[in-house]
């Protein structure tokens, strides 16, 4: 049950820090937490049940290998869009355009 | 004859395999290309024949039967957005083949995309649903950010806000197989009970796909996506991939989740739909340049397919769900005609900045004509889908008595009208002059032509469109 809450938790977090973050990479590292919160909670379910649920476990490694694509992506856009500038820290305007 | 079931599988296969030789091989990349699109309009027009005539049908892949196995479903509603995504497909391409223009990895993102919305539509399984949305998501990212410039914070923000929407739906499908143990559409269904831990899943679920349809007020993200992609793109995301999401809504709210329908949620998507037909229609209208125009437009044409979940309950229901289906098919005709045209005459004059556009004159005659017969079925002009469309949601919501839904579709369709008009009043100015190499010339624009002749003569099928979505009225799926 612990960890179901802690899911929950993590899940505020990462929600927070990308709606607040202005950093581009901490934007990148909120979604990661985000995931790994529903992967968290996937697998205190899978590990309530009786007998052990697999399928859980099946979601999420499927979901890690979805996740570090998505990460790549979003770094290797993070490094185009920075490339010009020189910085990578967004200026505040950049986000509102 | 060869199976149905056979070629709905040739129908995500053949892409993906595409995919793969245009990455080995790129300099026979046009050549696959159009052997995948001749294979996929070949299929999505089999399948759709065959749900005419036996109804759709549900298969489980490698003979493995839920909820171990995962499942695929074809009905009226995914068999009609099969062959709408085969025919943009294969017009988008035929453009970028004759634009000509040589970057790399295009061709692989483009059928891999294409693979992605046709899984999309035909699985029946939430959690491979989720592994298909952000393969589109991927797919569209990559296509949105090769415009380069201005298109990249562009394509950073729509990847933001897709993977958020895509998280917050895992999150909602995490709390679904908590509850019930099931993955399949069909399974949760039969056992969803409208308790807190399912309302919770089911509007996470929502949430998330209402971000990734860009959705009023969630739509911030995709005018700039949309309008700074390079044409072809634009075409296909304005055309399919909010459609995908908008099915994905519909299909799982008319399905699992039918047993959390009730007035609320039902005014709550009625409002969210209104909202954004209004608020993206008066945006549309203060956009300068042509291709943002579009995309605004694509805001509040969206939010008349959101109408029927509020619609297509009690009475008048049916008239109503073929109204919305067919609103969309006739929408992604169009809108995908509307880009294609508004990229050659960009391409013609070097910018789509609409003050400062010339009329129809020689070189633009043909991309003039498709915008011209596109933005009519957008308005809804007979015997345009969107007519067809919107004559069908009328009646219904008039059998309902839905007076406010009535009022709601009207001013939406007048909104629609004013951009419309605005647009088209640049084609009787004075004709500017073309620089002779500008534009890809008439097979450039044939594409477009062709998409928007298609919009207009959606509402001559109505007959063939009724039969073929008769057999899927909200249960959104074969039992």
């Amino acid at each position: 049950m612990i960890y179901l809450v802690l899911a929950g938790v993590l899940f505020v977090i990462g929600l927070h820090g990308l709606f607040v973050a202005r950093h581009l990479l901490r934007k990148i590292l909120s979604l990661n937490v985000l995931s790994a919160a529903v992967f968290l909670f996937l697998v205190a379910l899978a590990r309530q049940a009786e007998p052990l649920d697999s399928v859980p476990h099946a979601i999420v490694l499927t979901g890690i290998v979805v996740s570090v694509s998505t990460t790549a992506v979003a770094l290797a856009l993070l490094v185009r869009l920075s490339r010009p500038r020189g910085n990578n820290a967004a200026p505040a305007g950049k986000e509102s355009r | 004859m060869i199976q149905p079931e056979s070629l709905v599988v040739l129908l995500v296969g053949l892409p993906l395999l595409g995919a793969i030789l245009t990455f080995v091989y790129p300099r026979a990349a046009t050549a696959v290309t159009a052997a995948c699109a001749a294979g996929m309009l070949g299929a999505a027009s089999g399948v759709a024949y065959a749900v005419m005539v036996g109804g759709g049908w549900s298969q489980d892949l490698g003979g493995w039967a839920p909820p171990l196995g995962i499942g695929w479903q074809v009905d009226g509603l995914s068999a009609s957005l099969l062959l709408l995504t085969a025919i943009v497909g294969s017009a988008g391409a035929a453009h970028r083949a004759v634009e000509g223009l040589d970057q790399p990895f295009f061709w692989p993102l483009w059928l891999f995309l294409w693979g992605a919305l046709n899984a999309l539509f035909l699985g029946a399984d939430l959690f491979n649903l989720y592994v298909a949305l952000e393969v589109l998501a991927l797919a569209a990212v990559a296509l949105i950010a090769m415009a380069g410039g201005g298109a990249l914070p562009a394509a950073w923000r729509y990847l933001l806000a897709s993977l958020l929407g895509s998280t917050v739906y895992l999150m909602g499908v995490a709390l679904l197989y908590g509850r019930y143990g099931a993955l399949d559409l069909g399974l949760i269904a039969g056992a969803l009970e409208p308790d807190l831990p399912s309302a919770l899943g089911a509007g996470l679920i929502c949430l998330g796909l209402l971000l990734k349809a860009a959705v009023f007020p969630l739509h911030f993200w995709l005018p700039s996506a949309h309008g700074r992609a390079p044409t072809v793109v634009s075409a296909a995301l304005s055309a399919l991939v909010v459609a995908a999401a908008w099915y994905l809504l519909v299909r799982l709210w008319f399905g699992p989740f039918a047993g959390l329908q009730g007035p609320g949620p039902d005014w709550l998507f009625g409002l969210i739909g209104t909202g954004a037909m209004l608020w993206g229609g008066l945006l549309a209208l203060v956009q300068r340049r042509l291709k943002m125009l579009i995309a605004y437009s694509t805001v509040s044409q969206l939010g008349f397919g959101l109408l029927v979940i509020p619609l297509a309950v009690g009475a008048g229901a049916e008239s109503a769900w073929r109204g919305a289906v067919v609103l969309v098919l006739a929408h992604g005709l169009a809108k995908a005609g509307l880009f294609l045209a508004a990229g050659s005459i960009a391409r013609a004059h070097g910018h789509d900045r609409l003050d400062a556009l010339g009329g129809m004159g020689a070189g633009v005659v043909l991309p003039w004509l498709a915008l011209v017969l596109a933005g009519a079925s957008l308005i809804g002009l007979p015997p345009s889908g969107g007519f067809l469309g919107k004559w069908w949601m009328l009646q219904g919501a008039l059998a309902a008595g839905g007076w406010v839904w009535v009022a709601a579709i009207l001013l939406g369709t007048l909104l629609t009208a004013v951009y419309v008009f605005r647009m088209l009043s640049v084609v009787i100015r004075p004709a500017a002059p073309v620089p002779p190499a500008g534009g890809g010339g008439l097979p450039g624009a044939l594409p477009a032509f062709v998409l928007a002749l298609l919009a207009l003569g959606l509402g001559l099928a109505a007959p063939v469109l009724e039969h073929l979505l008769s057999g899927d009225a909200m249960t959104g799926g074969p039992a």
